[in-house]
């Protein structure tokens, strides 16, 4: 291009100055592109940076869903666009694709949450009214993860808690779910705290977990030494003081809830950490009970009947339970070709005022081995005893017993300790039995026979002398009697003369009664006359009539 | 081809303006009848026409990828390009709006573009390939420059009027601005190109022969 055609090659000297200013100016037009190419550019890196990151959510349906058109929102404001739906391939589900904007890429990470924003109809009430005229979009809950994701699988029924509620979640391990569900109410002082916001079962299928959450700031109530409970329900109890109705509120009787507080047993603990992990109990008694720790197991060997003893059953040291039954098995001795029956128990020594394992001043398993020997030495022995004669359950008694015979083998077996027993209630009543029958027939009944014939010759002699006193009485006291009771006679007749009619005592008492009825007479005329005529009490009687 | 005598051969060159004649070695200067700067060619033509050519090419891309406007309704907001526009009338049913526009907006630039550069390539190498087309297609890319400003016009208009900031709104978005900016440069390629160029080959060819 420095060429150019239109400039002859024989110029005059004046032409290169003249020439010397287009040496410049096309330069500039170069300026043009290169400027171009530079907005181009950046209109396409900007086209490209705000095209933030595309992700794959996947639905059980895309209802609701269309390509092209459906947004993306959070908080009302658009970050996104749904691209295009596809089935998967197995048709389980549907894959929408969408791209969020450049400044929303950080909704691509780990712990976001999808789901279709509708309408919808719940107990909790009705939400996504809005889409009826906008059509559906898709809802976001931002995660606070650093990971990165680009694949999600969206929720199916907007989620209860978001990420922005301030707050904390705690998951709580149950036996059983009772009547929870998701958005059950969560319980501090009945004051409604926060919700359950999942549950799931535990893999091995023995029990169930619950998550919950609980609002800022009540989630500093929750600490290390708190106490979830089933609220849900009616807790009827009778005890002692009566009958006690126990309910959280109405509306957990219908939708159950959980209920927490801060055990009264144990010193107030630090505020727990987001997913600390606590037990449900099925009740608050449950709940706040003083807490037995792990258990100490120890097996028994029984030689009688087990019969109404069942897993569960109590193990009682003098009334107190320090224990229960967990399993009871059968087992045969090759040795002296019996069976005998070994019951595995689990002991929660703090019942038993020892310090809990773990804990400072708590005996370690050599000391605990000692302890017991020496207790054992001391004649504590186990032993069946009838708790309840109608239905013939069987608890454990632990008790010291006076002379028991030491045990033969003082051990392990099974991996357990063995705890030595002794023979129970019932056997133990045998035994007395014999010990009468023994007795009774240790008593010399010979001899007692000739004492007693002894004895009854004494009393016939006896009755021969009593006999001989009757007649003397007859003979010497009667005729006494008789004169006696001629005098009582004459004292009557005497008494009799004195109350006769005729007689003056008698009738001055009749002269006395006369007087005292006319008297009587004479006041009735008064009061009826007085009655008639009041007012002759003021005035006097009238003249007239006189 | 008959042996034609241009401008050049003969030692003169005309006015652009007036078209008053003047011997050729009077080459940049004024004319002596109406001031205007005398050449025999476009000034620097080639090299200009490059330039804007290279530019619009360049602001090409953008144009069509990134979204000309939004149009926020009650019910949402729409973002288009200028082809998901076409995509959006022609499904709409509106196939005639449709086909201008995309006639206008994506056929018309399209076609200026491969011209210009086929000229301006076939210039360069000095190519006696069909000057006659080549020239007529020139003609054409001259003819039809204005009605691919359709696009730039629609988006102006639609976002000075529809401002019922509630209800709905349109808004200008970059590709507009690179629309535009293509549109406008090719217009200025093509003026800046000399069609008698075109021709320079054949007389050098001519003189060979
Ligand atoms: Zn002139």
């Amino acid at each position: 291009m420095t060429n150019k055609p239109d400039i002859p090659p024989g110029a005059t000297p004046g032409e290169p100055a003249r020439r010397r200013p287009s040496r410049w100016l096309p330069s500039l037009v170069w300026l043009i592109p290169i400027v171009a190419a530079i907005a181009g550019l950046s209109f396409a890196l900007n086209s490209w940076y705000a095209r933030g990151p595309t992700i794959d959510i996947t639905f059980r349906s895309a209802e609701g869903i269309e390509a092209g058109k459906t947004k993306v929102r959070y908080k009302d404001v658009d970050i996104g666009q749904v691209k295009s739906i596809e089935l998967a391939k197995d048709r389980s589900h549907v894959i929408v694709e969408v791209e969020l904007t450049a400044n929303a890429s950080g909704f691509a990470v780990e712990d976001s949450r999808f789901w279709v924003v509708k309408p919808r109809i719940a107990a909790s009430g009705v939400s996504g009214l809005g889409t009826l005229l906008s059509g559906a979009y898709i809802g976001v809950d931002a995660g606070r993860s650093q990971e990165r994701e680009d694949s999600f699988t969206g929720l199916e029924v907007p989620p209860i808690v978001t990420a922005d509620t301030p707050g904390k979640q705690f998951v709580l391990h149950a036996g059983d779910l009772g009547s929870l569900d998701i958005g059950s109410p969560v319980y501090f002082r009945r004051v409604n705290v926060g919700q359950v916001v999942a549950y799931d079962l535990d893999q091995n299928g023995k029990g169930v977990t619950v998550r919950v959450f609980v609002r800022s700031p009540y989630d500093s109530f929750v600490t290390t030494s708190t106490r979830f409970w089933h609220s849900s329900g009616v807790n009827l109890k009778l005890d002692a003081d009566g009958l006690k109705l126990q309910t959280e509120s109405i509306s957990t009787v219908l939708l159950g809830g959980v209920s927490f507080i801060d055990s009264p047993h144990l010193p107030p603990g630090q505020p727990a950490q987001d997913d600390a992990v606590f037990q449900l109990a099925g009740n608050q008694d449950d709940a706040l009970k003083v807490e037995d720790g792990p258990p100490t197991s120890a097996v028994m060997y029984f030689e009688q009947s087990v019969r109404g003893l069942s897993p569960g059953a109590p193990v009682d040291f003098r009334g107190v339970v320090i224990g229960a039954v967990r399993s009871i098995g059968i087992e045969f001795r090759r040795d002296t070709n019996s069976f005998r029956l070994p019951v595995v128990v689990d002991f929660y020594p703090s019942r038993l005022g020892l310090r809990r394992t773990g804990e400072p001043g708590a005996l370690d398993e050599d000391a605990e081995r000692r302890l017991m020997d020496v207790l054992v030495r001391r004649g504590m022995r186990a032993q069946l005893r009838n708790g309840n004669l109608l239905t013939g359950q069987m608890y454990i008694a632990i008790d010291f017993f006076k002379g028991a015979p030491l045990p033969a083998n003082m051990g392990r077996s099974q991996g357990l300790d063995e705890f030595p027993t002794i023979p129970g209630a019932f056997d133990e009543l045998q035994g007395k039995l014999a010990d009468i029958v023994d007795k009774i027939g240790k008593v010399p009944f010979d001899t007692i026979g000739r004492d007693l014939t002894a004895a009854l010759a004494g009393m016939r002699e006896t009755m021969a002398s009593a006999d001989k006193l009757v007649k003397r009485l007859d003979g010497q006291v009667a005729p006494e009697i008789v004169a006696t009771m001629e005098d009582a006679r004459k004292t009557l007749k005497a008494a009799e003369g004195t109350f006769s009619a005729d007689a003056p005592m008698q009738q001055d008492l009749r002269r006395a009664l006369r007087e005292l009825m006319r008297t009587a007479n004479s006041l009735r005329q008064l009061t009826d006359y007085l009655e008639e005529n009041p007012q002759s009490l003021l005035r006097g009687k009238p003249k007239e009539e006189r | 081809m008959n042996p034609v005598r241009t401008a050049e051969q003969a030692g003169v060159m005309e006015c652009p303006q007036c078209s008053a004649i003047h011997p050729r070695r009077r080459g940049g200067s004024a004319c002596d009848r109406c001031g205007a700067a005398l050449h025999l060619r476009k000034p620097d033509s080639l090299r200009r026409t490059w330039a804007f050519l290279l530019a619009a090419m360049a602001l090409y891309l953008p144009a069509n990828i990134l979204p000309i406007m939004t149009t926020g309704t009650l019910l949402g907001s729409q973002t288009n390009t200028i082809l998901s526009g076409v995509v959006y009338l022609w499904q709409d049913g509106s196939y005639f709006v449709a086909a201008v526009v995309f006639c206008a907006s994506i056929v018309i630039p399209i076609f200026k573009l491969a011209v210009l550069l086929m000229l301006v390539i076939t210039v360069q190498v000095r190519s006696i390939w069909r000057p006659v087309e080549r020239t007529r297609l020139y003609g054409m890319v001259e003819a039809v420059g204005r009605w691919s400003m359709v696009d730039v016009f629609v988006v102006a208009l639609l976002a000075s009027l529809v401002r019922l900031d509630a209800l709905a709104t349109v808004r200008p978005e970059p590709g507009a601005i690179a629309f535009g900016a293509v549109v406008v440069l090719t217009m200025l390629a093509s003026m800046s190109f000399d069609p008698r160029l075109i021709w320079d080959p054949l007389d050098a060819h001519d003189k060979q022969a």
